[in-house]
């Protein structure tokens, strides 16, 4: 294994000199910027600088050995594959959303940590080292191989493109948003730039160009991450260890809380005059709503009239400009037609309702007015959690990564290094979200509305529901039921939270781009793999030259591409709900059959049908019949929200398994010799099998 | 070949300690979350215990445990034989 070695030895050296360099460069923008560069170029430079270096790793990996194209020549050293399978993990939904949800939500956001986490216990005890060992390409290659028969492995193609294809829009959305943010180019537009860069790694190198992409990725995306939060931490505490030292944050978050919580201290009484005008606001939206119901079209018809008339007459009597441009913007956002009023007026309640009501402490979990909502609350929390961990153990493009590496004690290794570098950014987020908290707690709430701090302005000029302050009892001074924080804000506006230069704002930005890109990269090879490989090559054609097994991969991956854009821009629903059910829809379909497949030698072909098929089916179901999207609006099934609905999917496909096995016959010999096999990372006789 | 004594003892081990370190993952995530409410008044480094735990100290546990179960597994693998370079 000299040459391994040497291999590992070399990439050690030219990452080092690749993180110098992006430093360097870092270092470099800023004396740019302190040269009077104007932000906007700066920005450009950044993402233009970035995307050219991974398209560039993309073309100096191009191949076309069937091996390096599918599982990066299985040579991986465990390190590596650990960063890049970090990469491949943290979506934008990680990089951007998580510190804000955990901003927003407190302890209850923190499924989201443990289930994103917890996870890889599970791949690392039930699944890396077999699928090591197994030593193919995908996971419907394990279905078709341990269970016999195309059924097994065409149910296993439809899951993994149906979970795969569900999770890669909401990355394509994410890259949209964050390269229309940062260089003004319109959202479309920004999701073909991002798409190119994609297939550029790709389309020419497949998994070897997407693994080495992957972990220059994982660098970026991980300097942009900490150091914003560490320079947070060491002006609020001194300390420049955030995961340590926020714990004595959270303690004073604690304690702003009771006090704006208690009417009897003065800052407290004026949280409370805020909240009793946004109720009367609330209580005023309710009656129009109730007005609508009854008077329709009519209604609106007059209450647009009244409005107008307000207008004008601010107008004649030369009111001040200021309370003229209020009135025609209200008339300007006048809802059209029955449905548009009923929802945005629904939603302006809902918000007036939240805000009005008392702050809900960070670190208390469940947090409810009575024991039964708090019993809702935790059964959803477990269960989100149980859903994103078995779900992770069956992402199909995760799975794949650990055929990469060189043997079954690299691949076991592999999963170690994984969840460290996937806990540094999630240690992280919890950290994050209290220091920002902290500082909006004590530096934004309390200051007067004369002198708000700079970035508050900055962000409110983006985007209103990302950030909003407004004096709602007119008393010159920032209450916290004044402020509006959209959860997507917490990590892209740290940098300037902490007074830091905007190469850092700029870095994040980049480095929520690698979080996209690298993650989308990862799962539209999975997509297009499941579809040449093991539709085109296992089961239409088993005798096609390599040349045109590889032509027809990278013809599907356009066409995917073209296909995810094209669905993107159609804008479906909430990101979050679409990550979350990508988790439910692969623990339903895909755990209970590859778990059994190894530790239950009785397990077969008819079992793994039933229960993949019974899984998938009531975890589809139940996101059917219960999502707001769909309009079926059915009852819940013991509280569950649509998120979770692997809870019920994963113990059904477990019992289909069994059950299917149980009613057939045995599996053949050559099966169970398949699972000793995969059982053992040496058994004597194992030569010949093709581990190469 | 057909896997032998050593081969079942080997496997024997292996299940043993994953069941073990199952139990070790699941008391960490469920357990402590079901008993959130009732486990808020422990303080731990400064946080509550429960906060602690969904935000650090689980995510430790999870990464000795992948560790351990690397570690562990490679000394079995020497000891019973079934090691890739044995």
């Amino acid at each position: 294994m000299a040459g391994q070695s040497q291999f590992t030895s070399q990439l050690k050296r030219y990452y080092s000199l690749y993180t110098g360099g992006v430093i360097g460069f870092v270092v470099l923008l800023s004396i740019l910027e302190q040269m009077g560069v104007p932000n906007q170029t700066l920005g450009y430079i950044f993402l233009g600088v970035t995307v050219s270096l991974y398209a560039g790793i993309g073309i100096l990996s191009k191949t076309s050995d069937v091996s390096e194209y599918y599982v990066a020549g299985r040579r991986v050293p465990a390190l590596f594959n650990g960063m890049a399978t970090a990469a491949d993990w943290m979506s934008a939904a990680s990089f951007i959303g998580l510190a804000g949800t955990l901003y927003i939500s407190g302890y209850d956001g923190l499924a989201f940590v443990m289930g994103w986490t917890g996870g890889y216990c599970l791949v690392a005890l039930f699944l890396a080292p077999y699928l090591r060992k197994f030593g193919q390409y995908t996971v419907p290659d394990f279905l078709g191989a341990r269970y016999g028969g195309d059924g097994p492995r065409m149910i296993g193609v439809f899951a993994a493109i149906l979970c795969s294809f569900t999770y890669v829009i909401a990355q394509i959305y994410g890259l949209g948003l964050i390269v229309s943010r940062f260089t003004g180019l319109d959202f479309g537009v920004g999701v073909f730039v991002g798409l190119g860069s994609i297939l550029f790694c790709s389309f020419l190198g497949g998994m070897r160009a997407v693994t080495w992409t992957q972990v220059s990725q994982y660098v970026i995306l991980i300097v942009a991450y900490m150091i914003p939060v560490i320079w947070l931490s060491v002006k609020h505490t001194g300390n420049p260890v955030p995961q340590i030292a926020y714990g004595y944050v959270l303690e004073q978050v604690t304690a702003r809380e009771q006090v704006l919580n208690d009417a009897q201290t003065p800052e407290g009484a004026r949280e409370a005059e805020v909240r009793a005008i946004l109720r009367q606001r609330q209580d005023a939206t309710e009656d129009r709503l109730r007005a609508l119901e009854a008077g329709g079209e009519e209604y609106l018809a007059a209450e647009r009239a009244r409005l107008g008339a307000e207008l004008s007459a601010l107008r004649s009597r030369h009111a001040p400009e200021a309370e003229i441009e209020i009135a025609q913007r209200e008339l300007e956002a006048f809802p059209q037609g029955i449905a548009a009023a009923n929802s945005i007026w629904r939603a302006e309640a809902e918000a007036d309702r939240l805000k009005s009501s008392p702050i809900v402490a960070h670190a208390e979990p469940y947090a409810g007015p009575d024991e039964e909502s708090r019993d809702k609350k935790r059964k959803n929390f477990l269960a989100l959690v149980f859903c994103l961990m078995v779900g992770t153990a069956a992402l199909p493009h995760i799975l794949m990564r650990f055929y990469t590496t060189t043997s079954v004690k690299e691949a076991r290794l592999s999963v170690f290094w994984s969840l460290l570098f996937i806990s540094l950014l999630y240690l992280t987020a919890p950290a994050l979200a209290v220091l920002a908290k902290y500082d909006v707690y004590t530096l934004l709430v309390g200051s007067s509305f004369s002198e708000l701090p700079s970035w508050v302005s900055a962000w409110e000029a983006v985007d209103r529901a990302l950030m909003n302050v407004s004096d709602i009892n007119k008393d010159g001074i920032v209450q916290l039921a004044e402020v509006t924080i959209g959860g997507d804000l917490i990590v892209l506006a740290t940098p300037e939270i902490a007074g830091l230069p905007y190469v850092v704002t700029a870095l994040v930005a980049a480095g929520g781009l690698a979080a996209a890109l690298s993650t989308a990269d990862g799962l539209m090879l999975t997509i297009a793999n499941a579809l040449s490989h093991d539709v085109y090559y296992k089961m239409i054609d088993p005798k096609a030259p390599t040349g045109r097994r590889l032509a027809i991969s990278k013809g599907l991956l356009l066409l995917v591409a073209v296909c995810a854009a094209y669905v993107t821009a159609l804008k479906p629903g909430d990101i979050l709900f679409m990550v979350g059910a990508a988790f439910s829809l692969a623990g339903s379909a895909f755990f209970p059959a590859l778990v059994l497949g190894i530790f239950w030698k009785r397990a077969n072909k008819v079992g793994a049908i039933a229960g993949m098929i019974s899984g998938l089916s009531v975890c589809m179901l139940y996101m059917y019949i219960t999502y707001p999207f769909f309009g079926v609006n059915a009852p819940l099934w013991w509280e569950i929200n649509p998120i979770s609905a692997g809870i019920f999917g994963i113990p059904v496909g477990f019992v289909g398994v069994i059950i299917g096995s149980v009613l057939s016959r045995p599996p053949a010999a050559k099966v169970q010799a398949l699972v000793d096999y995969v059982r053992y990372p040496n058994m004597a006789g194992d030569e010949g099998r093709g581990t190469s | 070949m057909q896997a032998g004594e050593r081969h079942q003892r080997y496997w024997r081990s292996n299940l043993r300690m994953t069941g073990a370190l199952l139990a070790i993952w699941f008391v960490a995530t469920f357990v402590v979350s079901w008993f959130a409410r009732e486990l808020q008044t422990l303080t731990v480094l400064g946080f509550p215990l429960p906060f602690y735990m969904a935000a650090q100290g689980a995510l430790l546990i999870y990464l000795l445990l992948v560790g351990f179960y690397a570690w562990r597994m490679g000394k079995l693998d020497e000891k019973y034989g079934v090691g890739e370079d044995a």
